[in-house]
């Protein structure tokens, strides 16, 4: 065998491997990707045959108040449940992070609920948010709070998903943070305690900064995944009481699937992508600039 | 992500966080100061999943009490295969696994044969080819769904359990896990083979996937639990009850008994029993998966 025919047989070969795979991610990934875009400028009802209307569906999306309304919960639920979800991973992870006596058996506590889905977390939650006979609202009581409506009220119904969805999340959080946590070099800690360093000032000046890139990592990670909430509207509210669950891809899956309004529901996935490409890019930016790397 | 740090996570370290070896062995006390902190945390954690567990067992008095009844009089397992008579949970149980194991041995052999291409061999194209995949990453499903119902559609899949299985069948995820793994196998042991006349199919299957475990198992034990959990595209493609999926069926047994609690809390735990089998079978894969991506998304 000549090197020519090696390198020839190594074209062959490697397609010969990758394009299964290529395929399927092609068509099932790629192919959408643009053909999302595409129906974003059409009138279409997945139906009839779709009709070219340019920038229309935007423009229509700025004036559309559930669409305004969809985009304000989603502001509200990313913005508390990326730092309380983050927050608490990082106080799950410090806590977990010591050698003591059952420490195994917290960890589980806490890991336990990532594997659970959101469909089975919600029907779980609905029982122990239920405003008459649930556990939360006799635990509450006892403090002296409440009753609460929960789900069912419109000033709550938000908050409750976040405080539900904030359960379900810390503990990945926490284990992302465990395992930065191992990555902290003991020799600084020591270093630090030797020269007098108090257990907060280490925290402060080592520790925390060392976490920058899990810290990064999981503030993007989270807000992407918040601004994608879909599963435990759709199974707990609705979108209601009223409106005032309504978040946008739960509004999308209504126009396209419900109403078969496709195109506009398209614009409105392509807004999220857009969203979800800037948050990306501020991932990296900040990356480079600001984290520091330990290595 | 870098490669050298991708299959670094402190997996045991997480697990058991034992005293390392190197250092004396300090005295553990049998309580220190974090329990304080670490109790609570660890009730909140548990006190959803307990007070399902307990209302799966009650009747249906007990469930309408308050203040709530914490011990029921007795243990109602009825509760349990009652479940299984008013629903197709056990189809939709079976569908469900049939569903996530075909789609977890997709993802094995599909993704292994690229990520191998990607990254053993020179081919055209090549480069570009693994950034498209990688894009794909970063775009969520819900962004792309509507063209991929009408793909789904126009191939005749729709209320199969087949729309749930060939568009998963291999992806990004995979392709870049494993591709990420295979460059730090050492090469030579490859080239040895191929000079002992292996073909190269033949090493990939005889020399690369046994040194593979553990990246193959964190593949698997992600997908698996990606397939089980997922609703948003079952529910989009399945109408017939009979071809639901466990987290689809959950959903019209909750609308059909809303007051019904110890059923609907029943069926609850019978969706979560295998996630959470698993979960305690394969602990180290389900956190090398989080450590080193974002498992649950």
């Amino acid at each position: 065998m000549n090197v020519r025919r090696i390198a020839q047989s190594e074209h062959v070969v490697g397609w010969a491997f990758a394009l299964p795979a290529v395929l399927l991610v092609v068509t099932f990934g790629i192919v959408p990707i643009v053909w999302s875009a595409l129906m974003s400028f059409q009138r279409n009802n997945l139906l009839a045959p779709p009709q070219w209307i340019g920038l229309e569906n935007y423009r229509a999306l700025g004036r559309d108040p559930l669409f305004k309304a969809s985009m304000v919960h989603a502001v509200v639920y990313t913005s508390l449940f990326v730092p309380l979800s983050v927050g608490g991973g990082l106080f799950a992870a410090i806590a977990l992070n010591r050698k003591v006596v059952g420490i195994r058996v917290y960890r589980m506590a806490v890991f336990v609920p990532v594997v659970i889905s959101s469909i089975a977390t919600a029907i779980m939650f609905l029982w122990l948010f239920d405003p008459t006979f649930g556990l939360a609202n006799w635990i509450l009581g006892k403090l002296g709070l409440g009753p609460f409506g929960f789900f069912t009220s419109s000033d709550g119904a938000l908050y409750s998903i976040i405080a539900m969805t904030v359960w379900g999340w810390i503990g990945f959080d926490a284990i992302i943070y465990l395992a930065a946590l191992q990555g902290i070099p003991q020799e600084l800690v020591e270093a630090a305690a030797i020269d007098g360093a108090r257990p907060w000032g280490i925290f402060r000046t080592i520790t925390l900064p060392l976490l920058g890139p899990a810290t990064l990592f999981l503030v993007v990670f989270s807000s992407i995944n918040a601004i994608q909430l879909f599963d435990e509207v759709y199974l707990l509210t609705n979108g209601g009481p009223g409106t005032s669950t309504y978040v946008p891809v739960f509004y999308l899956y209504q126009l396209a699937f419900a109403q078969g309004i496709a195109g506009y529901a398209a614009a409105i996935a392509y807004v999220l992508l857009v969203v979800i490409l800037i948050l990306t890019a501020i991932q990296l930016w900040v990356g480079k600039r600001l984290v520091y790397y330990a290595s | 992500m870098s490669e050298r740090t991708l299959f670094e996570a402190p997996v045991e370290a997480i697990l058991k966080p034992l005293p390392d070896e190197g250092e004396p062995t300090r005295r553990r006390f049998l309580f220190s100061g974090w329990h304080l902190v670490l109790l609570p945390l660890a009730v909140v954690m548990i006190v959803p999943l307990l007070w399902m567990l307990i209302t799966s067992v009650e009747t249906l008095n007990e469930t309408r009490h308050f203040p709530p009844i914490l011990v029921p009089h007795q243990i109602r397992w009825q509760n349990y295969t009652q479940v299984l008579r008013q629903a197709p949970f056990a189809r939709w149980m079976l569908n469900t696994l049939i569903v996530t194991t075909l789609v977890v041995i997709g993802n094995l052999f599909f993704c292994s044969l690229a990520g191998y291409a990607f990254a053993r061999f020179r081919f055209f194209g090549r480069d570009v080819v693994f950034l498209l995949v990688l894009a794909t990453l970063m775009v969520p499903f819900q962004v792309i769904m509507i063209p991929t119902f009408l793909i789904v559609r126009k191939l005749g899949l729709i209320d199969t359990l087949w729309a749930l299985v060939v568009p998963n069948l291999a992806g990004a995820f995979g392709i870049f896990l494993l591709r990420q793994f295979f460059r730090t196998l050492p090469i030579e042991l490859e080239e040895a083979a191929r000079i002992d006349g292996a073909s190269r199919l033949g090493v990939l299957f005889k020399i690369v996937l046994p040194l593979s475990g553990p990246a193959l198992a964190t593949l698997a034990v992600v997908t698996f639990l990606w397939t089980w959990n997922d609703f948003l595209w079952p529910l989009i493609t399945l109408y017939t009850p009979t071809h639901y999926t466990l987290q689809v069926g959950l959903t019209t047994f909750q609308g059909a008994h809303q007051t019904n609690t110890h059923l609907l809390m029943a069926a609850n735990v019978m969706s979560m029993v295998p996630v959470l089998l698993l979960f305690f079978l394969a602990q180290r894969y389900f956190i090398r998966g989080i450590a080193t991506t974002g498992l649950k998304g």
